[in-house]
């Protein structure tokens, strides 16, 4: 890693990229067609780019490890880098629309596994609209945890449908997670809250934790703590709306 | 809808319909365009080919083939039945009930006894397809934002006033135009394809109108053509093979990548793929080095094959489907001779193996007739197995087709189309395709001046 010492980008003494040079606006519209690739279909994915150590080579069987947790809008990734050492075995993904926040954590992931050596091989992330391209990345019922933290608000009613939980993306959302799995939600905005948890609430195919099922998962814990935003909110003493609700299997589906 | 407009799409993914507002000195070309904005001419035949249905622009005509006679349709709403193109046309399943819809935004439903408009539903967007459930009690129909709505019908009734019902959203793709909507045969999936190359298939609940929440598989492998432009990476088109031991069908799709792929509906996996575009610039003498893409499918029921439209074809390719091995193959391409006829658009019914084919557009410029519609139809299909030769799939002379004279009177407007008009027509056949298919394009300066003018800078959020 000596190229890395002349690069101002990185810090010296940790090797992880600096924020500074990965400013990126605070939005993006999820709307627009954006010129990235999108694998044709799951089986496209490539695990060996992500995961190099896990995956040397490109040809995967079918029974190989597969993904199973989605941070949808992952930002600057501090919930995947704390997943990663609390899940070690498991494979996790963060998706993220904009491209330089996507290259920071790329960044700060490929630092973090120099610096702890055999650490944060099970975690990656990749610059995607998981709005349009979800069905690309998972097979139906792979993932078991999908977490929507602080996810643009977009207050005007018009803009609505550019919400990442809305009824219709909960369809998929339901398709990638498998019975039993949990979707993540939290907000600092009371109405995207509201909203969030009336969708998940409405929706067929989910039902909401109970407490104690909240208290005993040590991953609800970090919602408010580990991110950016999470600790953004934390400073300024604000409040967070949160909704968890696990993947069930309707009664109409009983007979399918 | 104006904020929607402003933003920096580098290729517009959902239309805007209402945008009437300035974009002045980029968007007037754009504006003139949206005006002269040409639909391809479509075609329907009832399962059980009591009438055939052909559709251009806002006209819409039906013959009747039982009776050798041409319909009037009855709407008591009063003139004409639509006012906009129609963009999509389709007989349900059992034969009673007829669906129309299109750019204005109305999704009517005939009944085919009367030829009278039963419901007539009010979408919010222009609509791109249309749909019958199987036992007929229920239309969906697809919107430009990509969300598919679901009106329930409670059986044909004659005398009953034309009923305004309202639709409620069933499903959606993530602002994707979807381009055919279908019923698997068994009537438990419904499938649709979208701009984006993707093709859902849900299950088709038993309260639609609670939405249809249980997503079956997404059927996934439409690519960019080998020009590897993103815009030609979009599903045109979708039909189903019945086959005795699949009740739910097989499922099989074209697209812009010159292919037309086979699918399992049930695992979403792909059974075969078959390159149709490399095949089709070899048999035709028009090879322009442009995607050869698929424009329309259809299946007929009478054996395993299905025609396949491809752009700049003039006739169909047959292919055959071996249902054992799970195959698609090309049989042969019926060649249209002597006219400048690329179907747009294609239709069978369940007996009678006939098969029917439209081409035209409305809205044609630099011409004295304003649109164009010419209907061939091939013959040949019936209950001969694909090996034995006594009968050859081929094309009927204007004489030979049912109804004849009548009834090309009624769906072309008049008994022969002249060559002037076609060649005049051909380019506008092609526009309409692609304007139907295509993402639009925009340029960087175009991109640039939108940013330059968007007004939402000011909110903060």
């Amino acid at each position: 890693m000596l190229q890395n010492k002349a690069n101002p980008t990185i810090n010296k003494s940790t090797g992880l990229p600096r924020k500074r040079f990965y400013r990126a606006r605070a939005h993006s519209n999820p709307l627009s067609d954006s010129h990235f690739p999108v694998p044709l279909s799951p089986s496209h994915f490539d695990y060996s780019l992500h995961y190099p150590q896990l995956f040397p080579s490109s040809n995967r069987s079918d029974g190989s490890k597969k993904i199973e947790f989605a941070d949808i809008g992952c930002g600057f990734g501090g919930l995947l880098i704390s997943l990663s050492t609390i899940f070690p075995e498991t494979l996790m993904i963060g998706m993220e629309l904009r491209d330089k926040v996507t290259e920071y954590v790329k960044e700060r992931i490929l630092g973090l596994r120099v610096a702890n050596p055999g650490q944060y091989q099970n975690v990656s992330v990749v610059r995607t609209n998981s709005m349009k391209y979800i069905p690309n990345y998972f097979e139906k019922g792979q993932l078991s945890k999908m977490f929507f933290l602080f996810p643009d608000p977009h207050f005007k009613e018009k803009n609505h449908r550019r919400r990442v939980i809305s009824p219709h993306l909960l369809d998929e959302y339901a398709y990638v997670l498998k019975v039993g799995g949990i979707i993540y939600t939290i907000t600092d905005v009371e109405e995207l809250g509201e909203w969030m948890k009336s969708c998940l609430q409405n929706h067929l195919m989910f039902e909401p934790l109970s407490e104690t099922e909240l208290d005993a998962d040590p991953v609800v814990k970090l919602l408010s703590t580990v991110t950016e935003e999470g600790q953004k909110v934390a400073r300024n003493g604000g409040q967070t709306f949160q909704a968890v609700y696990r993947r069930i299997k309707p009664a109409s589906q009983e007979n399918s | 809808m104006e904020g929607a407009q402003m933003e920096d799409f580098r290729i517009e993914e959902c239309e805007n319909d209402n945008n009437t507002h300035e974009d002045s000195q980029m968007g007037e070309s754009e504006q003139k365009n949206k005006h002269m904005e040409v639909a391809p001419a479509l075609i329907s035949v009832h399962p059980t080919r009591n009438s055939v249905a052909v559709a251009v622009g806002s006209d819409l005509r039906v013959f009747n083939l039982l009776e050798d006679c041409a319909m009037i349709l009855v709407d008591e709403a009063g003139g004409a039945s639509h006012n906009d193109s129609i963009r999509g046309i389709k007989y349900g399943a059992n034969g009673k009930l007829f669906v129309s819809a299109g750019d204005d935004k109305l999704v009517k439903v005939w009944s085919t006894e009367s030829w009278r408009c039963i419901a007539t539903v009010c979408s919010e967007k222009r609509v791109s397809a249309v749909a019958i459930s199987n036992d007929g009690l229920h239309v969906c129909f697809a919107d430009k934002f990509g969300v598919v709505w679901v009106v329930d019908l409670p059986g044909v009734d004659e005398t009953q006033a034309p009923l305004n019902k309202k639709a409620v959203p069933l499903l959606a793709h993530y602002c994707s135009i979807i381009t055919s909507l279908e019923f698997s045969p068994d009537g438990h999936f419904i499938v649709s394809a979208d701009r984006d190359f993707k093709i859902r298939v849900t299950v088709f609940p038993k309260k639609p109108l609670d939405g249809a929440h249980e997503v079956q598989s997404f059927c996934l492998g439409h690519t960019e053509c080998s020009f590897n432009l993103i815009a030609y990476r979009f599903v045109s088109c979708l039909a189903f093979i019945c086959t005795p031991d699949s009740p739910q069908g097989i499922l099989v799709s074209g697209g812009g990548d010159s292919t037309v792929r086979m699918w399992d509906i049930i695992s979403g996996s792909l059974l075969d793929t078959c390159a149709v575009g490399a095949k089709a610039q070899f048999e035709s003498d028009t090879t322009e080095g442009n995607c050869s893409t698929v424009t329309d499918i259809c299946t007929i029921p009478a054996c395993t094959l299905i025609a396949v439209a491809i752009q700049s074809l003039r006739g169909i390719m047959l292919l055959s489907c071996d249902l054992s091995s799970r195959t698609l193959s090309v049989m042969k391409v019926v060649s249209i001779i002597g006219e400048n006829f690329v179907p747009t658009s294609l239709g069978s019914s369940i007996s009678g193996g006939l098969l029917w084919m439209v081409t035209g557009a409305s809205k044609l410029r630099g011409s004295d007739v304003s649109s164009l519609s010419r209907v061939k139809v091939i013959s040949g299909f019936e209950k001969s197995s694909p090996d034995a030769s006594e009968q050859e799939p081929a094309v009927l002379v204007d004489s030979e087709i049912p109804g004849g004279a009548k009834l090309l009177e009624k769906l072309q407007g008049s008994i022969s189309v002249d060559e002037k008009v076609f060649l005049a027509a051909a380019d506008a056949v092609k526009t309409a395709m692609c304007n139907l298919l295509i993402k639009k394009q925009y340029s960087d300066e175009k991109r640039e001046f939108r940013k330059r003018t968007r007004n939402d800078r000011k909110s903060k959020h």
